[in-house]
């Protein structure tokens, strides 16, 4: 059964476009944000709403691959098929843009999308190891908070950036808790539902009422499990799912598994989980506290990347799942790569059964996607419906 | 009791009668157009060759992409996990199932059980597929049996891309530089070849190796692919309704 809380979390899509444009005709300064290694806090320090710009609609890419190479991955695609069209309200009121060197084709997108808005470009390390990672993406952190600084004409104090990453950490543990709650077997949230509340926070103009929302949530979801009401029966078989970001419009093999009768109790990917597992150190000097938490983030841009292995063990045990689910976009070599990695650890590791698929935003292998999937299913053992 | 087993192919429709022990009757049409309507034209043929009516049917399981759009089935089931009971079922000893159809081609792992350990599907588009074959025997004006024949012996060209429509300038071009239709329709038997070992490579192919489907009645592919493997590939008359069976034993144990 669906929480009735469910339809104001969507709702939260059409409130917040016409909230963003009231803030921003108020005078609010708008950064838009693409990655999960952006620093939120500091965009708030400086008095500025934070939004996810990250593209997930097929819509927009036809008119990206006039510029862009058509095989490309489709978020790249998307993102920037947003930005040249004016088909996105938050990139349309982002007053600035802040971008990570994450891969390479990000990175080159942003060369061509930095000449539409001003946009800050923080260098990320190639590995998350050693002290000069740190000290290099600390640096980064200081360049832009001088950023918003100069663009915002603000001073980013101590206090508030202390401010900020409270506040953040407030609504990552609100987040965590709510995906944890799918710990529970059987789950009470469909992995279709966790994906749009998880997603639609990216586009949260006021955090506190944001934060307020999921609680509510998380309260109605609970007050459903007392009452034994769940999102699959107990023998759905029980899928963790990992690999490239998804959100709503690029949700296609999330719902294909849910409608082969399958149950995703848990979404590795930097949309779903990554992000929330490690909070900002709240007694740390600000800066510092940052960097080690965001460059902590297992992403394949990383060389190595072996914290994302260890997150899924610990996931796949958390959520008692019976599967991993690798979803790779097409041309995303780093973690079309890394799921030759991530299969042998899950296979040999874990001992659990795998499966990559590899896909675009269009619906051109729904059909082919849907007998993959089921005979995934299938080879588990477990009786499905459908 | 009886069970039948019908899968709907994107070529062709089969279907077969179990009896828990043997295969009682099989039947074989086009799927044309309307996978449902094949559907029900087949299940009645079946019911006539195995001269039994709906009631004494104690299941039937649909399988094939056209499953979907079967209403008469008690369950569906994918092809992958069909073609590995199939295969078991004539061979307990088989441990790897290709089948190449007519859209899609796939390599599947079994235990000893006949039980699917893992698979790999081709992707998206018809390379190495019986679908690559047909249009390049049209492109030759010949029918897509023929290639083995035809190719016989002879020294296979290399036909570089994997592409169906690329490939099919790349013949025109070769036929126009007086390559000969031999080594033509070698070289894409070989193609075909190299697709499919690439595939069964990333999934393993060790001890007994079937080869179902319809294009696995082609005996030159089988030898390419058998040498190219370096296990002698196993095939059966029955090659063609490895799915339906598979179906049909999972429909008796329902
Ligand atoms: S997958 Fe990595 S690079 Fe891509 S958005 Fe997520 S954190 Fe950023
Ligand atoms: S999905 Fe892969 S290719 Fe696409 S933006 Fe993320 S890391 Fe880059």
């Amino acid at each position: 059964m669906r929480p009735a809380m469910m339809e104001e979390v969507e709702a939260l899509r059409g409130v917040n476009s016409v909230k963003i444009k009231e803030a921003s005709e108020a005078g609010k300064k708008v950064v838009g944000m693409y990655c999960v290694f952006s620093p939120q806090e500091i965009a708030l320090a400086a008095d500025a709403i934070s939004v996810t710009l990250c593209g997930t609609k097929q819509e927009p890419i036809e008119d990206a691959e006039k510029e862009l190479p058509r095989n490309l991955c489709p978020l790249i695609k998307s993102s920037y098929g947003f930005a040249i069209t004016d088909k996105c309200p938050y990139f349309y009121f982002s007053d600035v843009l802040l971008a990570e060197t994450t891969c390479d084709g990000k990175k080159k997108m942003y060369e061509l999308m930095g000449k539409i808005k001003p946009m800050h470009i923080m260098n990320l390390p190639q590995t998350a190891e050693g002290e000069e990672s740190l000290a290099l993406w600390k640096n980064e952190m200081v360049r832009f908070k001088d950023f918003l600084e100069k663009q915002f004409n603000v001073e980013i104090t101590e206090e508030k950036l202390k401010d900020a990453i409270k506040l953040m950490n407030r609504e990552r543990q609100a987040m965590k808790r709510l995906h944890q709650l799918n710990a529970h077997k059987p789950a009470p949230l469909s992995g279709m539902d966790m994906m749009l509340a998880q997603w639609l926070k990216g586009f949260n103009v006021d955090k506190e009422a944001g934060i307020e929302l999921i609680e509510r949530l998380i309260h109605d979801v609970e007050d459903q499990m007392s009452k034994g009401q769940y999102a699959f029966s107990e023998g759905a078989p029980r899928i963790l799912l990992t690999g490239c970001p998804i959100g709503s419009g690029s949700e296609k093999v999330l719902k294909l598994i849910e409608e082969a009768g399958a149950s995703v109790v848990a979404l590795e990917n930097c949309t779903g989980y990554k992000g929330l597992d490690t909070m900002v150190d709240e007694h740390k000097e600000p800066m510092l506290a940052l960097a080690e938490k965001y460059l902590s983030t297992p992403c394949s841009c990383m060389n190595n990347n072996n914290g994302r292995l260890d997150l899924i063990k610990r996931m796949a045990a958390e959520y008692q799942v019976d599967a991993v689910v690798d979803l790779t976009w097409q041309a995303c070599h780093t973690y079309n790569i890394e799921s030759f990695t991530v299969k042998k650890y899950v296979k040999e590791e874990l001992g659990l059964a795998f499966t990559q698929i590899e896909t675009d935003y269009s619906d051109s292998d729904v059909g082919q996607l849907k007998v993959r999937i089921e005979a995934f299913l299938e080879t588990l053992g477990v009786t499905v419906t459908g | 009791m009886i069970s039948i087993g019908i899968d709907v192919g994107s070529v062709a429709a089969k279907a077969v009668a179990f009896n828990g022990e043997k295969i009682m009757a099989t039947a074989i049409i086009p799927t044309g157009w309307s996978p449902k309507e094949s559907g029900n034209r087949l299940l009645e043929e079946i019911l006539n060759k195995s001269q039994l009516t709906l009631d004494e049917v104690h299941a039937i399981v649909g399988t094939g992409y056209g499953r979907v759009s079967l209403d008469f089935i008690n369950k569906k089931v994918t092809e992958i996990t069909c073609h590995g009971r199939g295969a078991h079922f004539i061979n307990p000893e088989i441990r790897t199932v290709i089948d190449i159809g007519g859209q899609d081609s796939k390599v599947i792992r079994l235990n000893e059980s006949g039980l699917v350990m893992d698979f790999l599907m081709n992707d998206k588009c018809a390379a190495g597929t019986g679908r690559f074959l047909q249009v390049m025997a049209n492109t030759m004006e010949m029918d897509v049996s023929q290639l083995s024949e035809t190719a016989g012996d002879a020294k296979p060209e290399n036909i570089n891309s994997m592409c169906t429509v690329f490939a099919e300038s790349e013949v025109i071009s070769l036929m126009a530089e007086g390559a000969s239709k031999e080594s033509i329709a070698a070289g894409l038997l070989q193609s075909v070849c190299n697709k499919t070992y690439s595939l069964v490579s990333r999934v393993g192919a060790e001890d007994q190796v079937f080869f179902s489907g319809g294009v696995s009645q082609n005996p030159l592919l089988k030898k390419y692919l058998s040498d190219k493997l370096g296990v002698e590939i196993q095939v059966s008359d029955l090659s063609q309704f490895i799915g339906a069976i598979g179906a049909a034993i999972i429909a008796y144990e329902l």
